[in-house]
């Protein structure tokens, strides 16, 4: 379509924040009418379902509370995944960050949980960030030594982590207690996370977060050097930056801060460590962090609001037996448009004769 | 002997499903578009080949739609990388989760609606997906075990795997397809019709690991419908694609080799040594992991990855 004329694309930079943030708004708009389409398509009202997705995250009490505490470990990983995306490290590899915070600091949770609750939960953080920490700084050693695909290793180090855990739970975790499927022990309370205001204390430690995250990106020297390094390698280079050692740091933090988010996971929401600890969150983290444009205030936002998303879907499962699966489809589809949308943002079409000007 | 022969089939049987996959992918990379969407439209495949096929009752018509159903998927990624240029990265990642959502979705929607606990492929179809019976050729003893008692999946990804390499290498469609790979703006100065390529192979792949999927839905779960039943071979595909470099045929013989992998769990002599089973569920991904890092450190000239791979086409940016 390009190649005959009749449509051209050119570059348009002029435009305001302001028209950019109509056209993600509308294009979120679209979005929900293509979901509303798919609904029809199904047979059900459109209205009615995302009615009960917005009332179902908020119905109650206990609701409210459920939604926040699926929002926690959403909102810390896409925190994470933003710092390595910011110098175009592409870290899918949050899930397996997760899961190998999880399990240092499981260790401490199943076997020292005698110690005193305070100093055993700062050995938890601490060993939860660098088990997640070793799980990122492993590829960007060899990214920064070979440049070997960031991308594909990360994501095997999802799978090899996953099955650390069967590892563990068929064998030497297995909790000899209870019968039937292998499971791992439930912490004890000792090595739970406390309450605050009826939810685990994590989702204190995500909004500290945001601001550190925010503070970190945009006013330190570390952060600036992050950004010098996403937009060229090269220019950092020359302004005598070391884009290795950058590299290295920034994936440890990137994984460290979701190997937190596997300890707040294990001891706050699921008080053990099960296969699921991550549960796909990690990749829903990636889609968080690009649909808020990489800006922390923007992740607290979107993580917000994907779930509402996910707690309402599951409130469309009781009612009306439609798969939780329902939350994924919908969050696809919204960034499907909005990277359709960023088109938009950066050039436009230019309808013309064949052959006409240049611009 | 015999174990290790069985072992051998049950190799080939379980990598046909990375073949289709790395097929699927390598269309897409030679196009210069790293698609990362793999395993997104292989479980579009998979629920749209058992779907159809649970309800026609016919493997033709379910291969069929495992074949447009991935071809959508790759649809929407052309849609938004080739015409809309955004991110190839995000976009095939975004399409993984949609994928897998939509399909689990739809499988889940399926078994609430049939009034049952399970779906089940009907009697038709699960004879015709079983594996062929070649009088004469499926008795030769080793041989015919070996090579001609196959389901109908394994010799049409082998076929698909030897059509791909020839239009590719031989043809000038597929010649020209590879100069797009490697340099768009030349392609595109010799008077290549660029979008229209990448259109067209960015589907065709994407067909490919469509029928990959179906092979995971029809095949290995035995004719019951699983919710993620593709469940990682997606991934190992788009490594394997630098495993086999770039080349369809080689993608056979790296199918068939992590294929092995996968099933080494069950024919490991046991007597010698016993792993913990997560040890072999691991081990593809430690081994694409390795072999990562393995292509990484020598770093051939021949036998890369398309130059534009991975970079969006703008005609009035060269």
């Amino acid at each position: 379509m390009m190649s005959k004329t009749f449509i051209r694309t050119v570059k348009n930079l002029e435009r305001s924040q302001f028209e950019i943030l109509r056209l993600r708004i509308m294009a979120f708009i679209f979005a929900l009418v293509a979901g509303g389409l798919f609904i029809i398509m199904i047979g059900y009202n459109p209205v009615e379902l995302y009615g009960t997705i917005i009332s179902g995250a908020f119905r109650s009490k206990m609701a409210i509370q459920a939604t926040i505490k699926i929002m926690i470990p959403l909102l810390m990983s896409s925190l994470g995944v933003t710092l390595a995306f910011k110098m175009k490290f592409w870290n899918i590899g949050a899930e397996g960050q997760i899961i190998m915070g999880a399990v240092f600091s499981s260790y401490f949770a199943l076997f020292h949980s005698n110690l005193p609750h305070g100093l055993l939960l700062l050995i938890m953080f601490v060993a939860g960030f660098i088990g997640g920490g070793l799980w990122g700084l492993i590829p960007a050693i060899f990214k920064t030594r070979h440049n070997t695909n960031e991308t594909l290793f990360t994501l095997m180090l999802n799978y090899i982590a996953l099955h650390v855990i069967s590892f563990l739970r068929d064998g030497p975790w297995k909790d000899p207690g209870s019968s039937g499927f292998p499971k791992i022990a439930r912490f004890v309370t000792n090595a739970q996370l406390d309450k605050v205001f009826g939810i685990q204390f994590g989702w204190i430690i995500g909004i500290i977060l945001v601001v550190i995250i925010f503070i970190y990106l945009r006013y330190t020297k570390q952060g600036y050097e992050i950004n010098v390094v996403g937009e060229s390698q090269s220019t950092a280079r020359y302004a005598g930056m070391n884009v290795k050692k950058i590299i290295l740091r920034t994936m440890i933090l990137s994984g460290g801060i979701c190997g937190l988010t596997g300890v707040i996971q294990s001891a706050g929401s699921d008080m053990t460590l099960a296969a699921s600890v991550a549960g796909g969150v990690g990749f829903t983290a990636i889609i968080v962090a690009w649909l808020a444009n990489l800006n922390p205030v923007g992740i607290l936002l979107v993580s917000f609001l994907f779930s509402i998303l996910e707690k309402g879907s599951s409130v469309m499962q009781s009612t009306y037996g439609l798969s939780t699966y329902s939350a994924a489809v919908l969050q696809g589809i919204i960034l499907f448009f909005i990277l359709g949308c960023e088109f938009f943002v950066r050039y436009k079409f230019v309808f013309g004769n064949k052959g006409g000007a240049r611009s | 002997m015999i174990k290790f022969i069985n072992f051998l089939v049950a190799a080939v049987f379980a990598g046909t499903p990375l073949l289709f996959g790395t097929l699927g992918e390598i269309m897409n990379e030679k196009s210069g578009h790293l698609n990362l969407g793999v395993e997104g439209m292989m479980s579009m495949g998979a629920c749209a080949g058992f779907m159809v096929g649970y309800l026609t009752d016919n493997f033709l018509i379910a291969l069929a739609a495992a074949f447009i159903a991935g071809l959508l998927g790759a649809l929407i990624y052309a849609v938004l990388t080739v015409t809309f240029m955004a991110d190839q990265n995000v976009t095939g990642l975004t399409l993984t989760i949609f994928g897998i959502g939509i399909s689990n979705f739809i499988g889940e929607y399926m078994i609430v609606n049939s009034h049952t606990n399970s779906l089940k492929l009907p009697e038709v179809i699960s004879q015709q997906v079983k594996n062929i019976y070649i009088s004469g050729l499926s008795d030769i003893p080793v041989l015919g075990q070996l090579f001609f008692q196959y389901n109908p999946f394994v010799y049409i990804g082998i076929i698909t795997a030897i059509i791909l390499s020839i239009y590719l290498n031989k043809t000038k469609t597929g010649l020209n397809l590879k100069a797009i790979g490697e340099n768009p703006a030349s392609a595109d100065a010799a008077g290549i019709k660029v979008t229209k390529y990448k259109y067209f192979n960015i589907l065709l792949g994407g067909g490919i690991c469509g029928i990959g999927g179906a092979y995971c839905s029809l095949i290995i779960n035995g004719g019951v419908w699983m919710s993620n039943s593709v469940n990682g071979l997606g991934w190992i595909a788009v490594a394997l694609v630098i495993f086999a470099s770039w080349s369809p045929v080689r993608a056979i013989f790296g199918s068939f080799i992590f294929g092995g992998f996968n099933v080494l769990k069950y024919y490991f002599p046991k007597d010698i040594f016993t792993f913990p089973n997560a040890f072999y569920d691991m081990l593809p991904f430690v081994i694409t992991a390795l072999i990562l890092v393995i292509t990484s450190v020598r770093k051939s000239k021949k036998n890369t990855r398309p130059a534009s791979c991975g970079i969006n086409y703008y005609r009035e940016e060269r």
